[in-house]
């Protein structure tokens, strides 16, 4: 099982997407590319499973470790272990649904599925990198072709748009780089399962974490770096607000969670700071979202809501809350997508995504409306859906620490989910239901290719949903393992 | 015979540098500049034979450097009068004051 | 034990039908749809009354006690080793007493609107919507595992929702069901805490072994919870109280009442299954199931007893001045739901002393039927007259025979007059009270002899009053259910009539179910008898209610509207429901959005934002100030080159040496 294949099949593809001539073409070499993916994510699964089941407890399976540059011990170390196959399978469902929202993408089509896959490329080196200088090579890889989408396919402010998005990214990897090259220049090595196994001296965890957790914060909308959020997610095109949300966000959260694991004594030492921020991004991504009119903005300000989950559950820092915050990366992926997905599909049809403008859709559109509903009642943690076993699983491992002030940041995220309601409940009674206009009750319903981004989707969403102990079962053996080195303090706070 | 002392020589070429800087610095004729650039060059050529003859006789470096320094000077040379016939061409002027589009 | 493994078929049919309708009912199943929900529902009510006859009459009972039984456990989400969201299914006489009646009234409720529901364009729909509640409802009455209950009490939640908001093209109903949610969500989070603080306590999520737990006084989890302290209260008041908050919202106790009103702009028979006998009745369950628990906790019970006692008399007074049909039936739950709740808050666990606890559970058992038959008699009176309001209703007793007499039967159940349901169930209650805390036997005798007034008022303004039959008018434009499709058609089909004939009986009849044999708080069989000298004063109280409502709204006349001036400034208030809602919509409106939501939005856009946009813009405003070097000429690059090269030389020859 060679785990280069992840990053050899997006390159392939995106080479003979260049090669290709028409839409007709570009767009199926897409669609085989991403499909081929998905069954290799889907392969990789069965092996892993299989691999573990014949009792192979390694941390990292289908590991392969090639010198990439001797001088300065940079090395091409692959691996994989339960977290980065969940948010490898993520990635391939997203790159699928992606690519059969812009089926009919005429505009430099070309050019516009080259970058699609390219993203996803960095997307998968980056999760299956256990070499640090390999990781963020992967992360700058997976970061250009954001701003060229945003760019040139973009709607509304889209050269401003792409700039923030591009320079708040980019200076995310600066400071994650000063954090990498931190850990560098006090252990002489890239490679994470070795400083995992040497540790960093406890003083200078203390100096890199910021940098490298901020870093990834940036990605990850970490409060107050999350201002490229909206503007980025309303301004890109609809696939790559799927993969923005879907995927690059995920990119800062499992940056976070490896970085915390890396350096555990600055981990449990910050702690604090880091479930503050979480808790405000929470609670004022909710608040901000309220108030919101546009639909992007709207699914753009819960993200920011949302993934302050993801950073709650890294900062609870035990096993519950992490595992909590890895399910929510994989559902709030798929939500995301979904809910952009849905967006886009009402978007190219009514011209408008103001909510007072839309009306009554679901008459005219009711497999579109019902997606948008479902990503609705996703996003407001409705059991049976990914987003309730996620939050859940947050809130039960946030609940573990008996300290009041946890305590109470987890009781103020938990109130998040009160006003989620009321945020998707208003853009869902304004825009799918009550009376519709006379010039959208006209309007076609879903094509094949959207129904089928839909379904796929959805179909991931209620697999976690209605059986999360498959995913559980997938990660918590990694996540024992993360629990490992954290509770390899050497000093208590 | 007497030799000439190194500062004299040194003296030279300095002035000679100077000379070149002066040139180029106000000459607005881009022919002249490349000639003034062309003294700089020279002066730093008597630099390089001068120090190597009087501080480091038993080796060639200095020679060395100086023949490079020839060589690229042509090759400069070169180059330099095709982009100011280009220059002409487009501009119809080899007057560098009207020549300031490569700016902010 | 034997095998109860097939009670698992009882919730799982109406999901299978949910799933079938939800994914083909549009496009192939629209014709068969109702029949195919009715049938597969009529199969799981068919096995909850096996399952009721299995477990009460055969091998529930071991030494005289019901005991508890698991039929099936899985674990579905891990935690951590021990606590865990396990999918299971409980067996106790609740649960069986339960699964009956919320198949029956689902049932009724099924068969009546193949009539009512009828030609709608989203009938498929509606039936997938009927099943996806019935199956969350039947999963949370089994649930064994507290954060199990927390899941189908949100399923319902959304069901409810997406019920209510069916008429999606009426403002109203999508504003309605909005507030159904969020009101309910807000509670929930109650909820969700208090399970968080019990299960982090107990060490545990499944109810058995907490109730295990947290019963026992030397258990270490008793000792630790009763040991923490917050605010001046024990972390068990704590979470039993955030526990019942999450009640209290599902099942409409003041002050989170505000959204059953307004949830009457769903379909009827809707109103009738969720916000009458079913869903609204969940808070009282989980308190009962509970019981064990929040009868170690004083504290915890009184607040559940002062809330229901609040709630009844609160919503009866309110009940006494609307007009809207629906409204009335609402404002009664309210109240009836209210008795249920301080009858638990009164009980003691086990024995003589758990007399309230039985009484509750009876009292929701009869009130699941006679509640669904109003509501369903008086869908059948909104079917004929497209309107829900009294003023447009009348004589209707000729024209509707049958829904006139279910009727009837239905508000001489609610107001306790012997011998239909009502009576049995309230008198017990009563009888509760009246031994532990006669302030609560005040209020809930002022409350019964209200409900009589209510519910005789709505009886005689609708089927009595003035003569000019409605139905003449037949095109009335603020029909709310509206089908114009068919117009005056009197009883409608069959399907309507039968399903009122039958609560009709169960209203007459279930009274007469040994319930004190069956469903106790501990499992016991438990001896009542009705005290007839005790009974007098309740029943005369509701007979002289049901002659003064007689004497108001028999015939038409305005003693009604000179009373409603006398009593002024307390019947506007009523009228106006005690302007809770105007509270709620001050505190959103005026407070939440402008000076939280507005505020934060803006200061994200503007200082958050602005901050980094500072950056951009101190960076630009620096390169505006040095660009000028940039000045295109070569000379001045020249310049700047050596005199770069001169001060270098300086620097390193003479600073740095």
């Amino acid at each position: 099982m060679n785990l280069t294949l992840l990053i050899l099949v997006p390159f392939i593809t995106a080479v003979l997407i260049l090669l290709a001539r028409g839409l007709q073409q570009i767009r199926v070499i897409g669609l085989i590319g991403s499909l081929t993916q998905l069954g290799l994510a889907g392969w990789l699964l069965k092996s892993f499973l299989a691999a573990r089941a014949a009792g192979n407890n390694a941390a990292h399976l289908f590991e392969s470790n090639q010198t990439w540059f001797k001088a300065l011990n940079i090395n091409y170390h692959i691996g994989m272990d339960g977290i980065a196959l969940a948010m490898i399978l993520l990635t391939s469902v997203i790159v699928v649904a992606g690519i059969l929202v812009s089926w009919t993408m005429d505009k430099l089509s070309k050019e516009y599925f080259f970058l699609l896959v390219l993203l996803s490329m960095g997307a998968y080196g980056f999760f299956i990198s256990l070499d640090l200088f390999t990781l963020f090579f992967f992360l700058e890889v997976a970061v250009i072709p954001k701003f060229l989408l945003i760019g040139i396919w973009g709607s509304g402010d889209k050269t401003k748009s792409a700039m923030k998005l591009a320079l708040m990214l980019m200076a995310g990897s600066a400071l994650v780089m000063v954090g990498l090259f931190g850990i560098y220049y006090n252990t002489h090595t890239f490679d994470m399962v070795q400083i995992t196994q040497q540790g960093i001296p406890v003083g200078v965890q203390k100096f890199f974490f910021p940098f490298a957790f901020l870093g990834f914060g940036v990605f990850a909308a970490l409060f107050p770096f999350h201002t490229w959020v909206p503007d980025g997610h309303a301004s890109a095109p609809t696939a790559a607000s799927m993969f923005l949300a879907g995927i690059s966000m995920k990119l800062g959260g499992y940056g976070c969670l490896r970085i915390a694991a890396l350096m555990p004594d600055a981990a449990h030492a910050y702690s604090w700071i880091i479930i503050l921020l979480a808790t405000i991004a929470i609670i004022y991504g909710a608040f901000a979202t309220m108030m919101q009119t546009d639909l992007k903005y709207i699914n753009a300000y819960s993200s920011i809501s949302h993934c302050g989950f993801v950073i709650l559950g890294i900062g609870m820092l035990n096993k519950t809350s992490i595992n909590g915050a890895v399910i929510q990366m994989v559902s709030h992926g798929l939500m995301t997508a979904l809910f952009f997905a849905a967006i886009g599909m009402i978007y190219s049809r009514t011209h408008t995504r103001m909510v007072a403008q839309l009306g009554g859709l679901l008459k005219a559109m009711p497999f579109i409306s019902t997606v948008f509903v479902i990503a609705g009642l996703c996003s407001l943690g409705l059991p049976g859906f990914s987003g309730f076993v996620a939050e859940m699983t947050v809130f039960m491992g946030s609940w573990q620490n008996p300290d009041g002030a946890y305590r109470l940041a987890t009781i103020l995220s938990g109130a998040s989910i009160v006003v989620t309601a009321v945020y998707i409940l208003r853009a869902t009674g304004r825009a799918i239901m009550g009376p519709i206009s006379a010039e959208h009750a006209l309007l076609a319903d879903a094509t094949w290719n959207e129904k089928l981004a839909a379904v796929l989707l959805i179909a991931g969403i209620l697999v976690i949903g209605l059986a999360p102990f498959l995913i559980n079962h997938l990660i918590m053996p990694s996540t024992d393992a993360i629990m490992l080195h954290l509770d390899k303090v050497t000093l208590i706070k | 015979m007497q030799e000439i002392p190194l500062t004299q020589l040194l003296f030279v070429s300095t002035f000679l540098f100077f000379i070149g800087m002066y040139g180029l610095f106000t000459r607005r004729n881009l022919i002249t500049m490349l000639m003034s650039i062309e003294l700089m060059l020279n002066s730093v050529n008597i630099n390089f034979v001068a120090f190597n003859k009087y501080l480091f006789p038993n080796n060639l470096d200095g020679l060395f450097f100086t023949l490079f320094i020839i060589t690229i000077a042509a090759a400069e040379a070169a180059v330099a009068i095709a982009i100011i016939i280009n220059l002409y061409r487009s501009h119809n002027s080899i007057d560098v004051e009207d020549a300031t589009e490569m700016k902010y | 034990m034997s095998n109860y493994f097939y009670i698992l078929w009882i919730p799982l049919l109406p999901l299978i039908t949910f799933v079938v309708l939800g994914l083909f009912g549009r496009k192939y199943l629209s014709g068969i749809a109702g029949l195919l929900g009715t049938a597969s529902l009529l199969t799981s009510t068919i096995l909850s009354f096996v399952a009721a006859k299995q477990y009460f009459f055969i091998d529930g009972k071991v030494n005289g006690v019901f005991q508890k039984i698991e039929a099936f456990k899985y674990t579905w989400l891990e935690f951590s080793p021990n606590v865990s969201i396990d999918l299971g299914m409980i067996i106790d006489p609740i649960s069986v007493m339960m699964l009956v009646v919320v198949t029956s009234v689902s049932l009724m409720v099924h068969v009546f609107s193949l009539g009512y529901m009828k030609g709608e364009e989203r009938f498929a729909t509606y039936y997938a919507f009927l099943s996806l509640f019935t199956f969350s409802m039947l999963g949370l009455i089994l649930s064994s595992n507290i954060f199990q209950v927390y899941m189908f009490w949100e399923l319902v939640g959304v069901s409810s929702f997406l019920l209510i908001s069916y008429y999606f093209n009426k403002p109203s109903a999508v504003a309605a069901s909005k507030k159904a949610f969020i009101v309910t969500r807000f509670a929930d989070l109650g909820f969700l805490i208090g399970i968080l603080i019990l299960g982090f306590y107990g060490g545990t999520l499944d109810i058995g072994e907490l109730i295990a737990r947290f019963t026992s006084v030397n258990s270490a989890q008793y000792i630790s919870i009763t040991g923490a302290s917050f605010l001046g209260a024990s972390m068990l008041t704590w979470g039993l109280t955030l526990l019942f908050m999450g009640g209290a919202g599902k099942s409409a106790m003041f002050p989170l009442h505000i959204w059953l009103p307004d949830a009457m702009e769903g379909p009827t028979p809707v109103s009738a299954l969720i916000h009458a006998a079913t869903m609204v009745v969940a808070g009282v369950y989980l308190v009962a199931r509970m019981f064990p628990v929040f009868s170690m906790d004083e504290a915890a019970l009184n607040i559940v007893t002062y809330v229901g006692a609040a709630s009844a008399l609160f919503a009866a007074v309110i009940a006494c001045t609307q007009t809207d049909i629906k409204r009335v039936l609402a404002y009664s739950t309210m109240s009836q739901i209210g008795y249920m709740m301080f009858a638990l808050g009164i009980s003691k666990n086990g024995g003589e002393n758990g007399l309230g606890y039985m009484a509750s559970m009876f009292h929701l058992f009869t009130h699941a039927f006679f509640k669904s038959l109003l509501f369903l008699g008086a869908g059948s009176v909104i079917h004929m007259v497209h309107s829900n309001e009294m003023k447009d209703m009348g004589g209707l007793r000729k024209l509707m025979p049958i829904t006139h007499i279910a009727f009837l039967i239905a508000c001489l159940a609610i107001a306790g007059i012997p011998p239909f349901a009502g009576f049995f169930s309230k008198e017990e209650i009563l009888t509760a009270a009246f031994h532990e805390n006669k302030i609560i036997y005040g209020i809930a005798l002022f409350t019964a002899a209200l409900t009589s007034f209510y519910m005789f008022r709505l009886y005689f303004n609708i089927f009595w009053s003035k003569e000019t039959p409605a139905t003449n008018h037949a095109h009335i434009e603020h029909g709310h259910d509206n089908h114009d499709a068919h117009n005056n058609h009197g009883e409608g089909p069959w399907v309507m009539k039968l399903p009122l004939i039958i609560l009709a009986a169960c209203a007459v009849g279930v009274g007469f179910v040994p319930f004190s044999q069956l469903v106790t708080s501990d499992g016991k069989a438990l001896e009542t008898h009705i005290d007839v000298m005790f009974s007098i004063a309740p029943v005369a109280l509701s007979v002289l209610a049901i002659l003064l409502a007689a004497n108001f709204y028999k015939n038409q006349n305005d003693k009604s509207d000179k009373v409603a001036s006398a009593f002024g400034g307390l019947y506007t208030a009523a009228y106006k429901k005690f302007y809770v809602d105007e509270v709620y919509l001050f505190i959103t409106k005026k407070i939440i959005f402008p000076f939280i939501g507005q505020p934060i939005a803006w200061a994200d856009r503007n200082i958050v934002d602005g901050f980094m946009l500072l950056l951009a813009k101190t960076t630009a405003k620096i390169s505006e100030l040095i660009k000028g070097f940039q000045s295109g000429k070569v000379q001045n690059y020249a310049i700047y080159f050596f005199g770069g090269v001169a001060v270098l030389s300086i620097l390193i020859i003479y600073i740095w040496k």
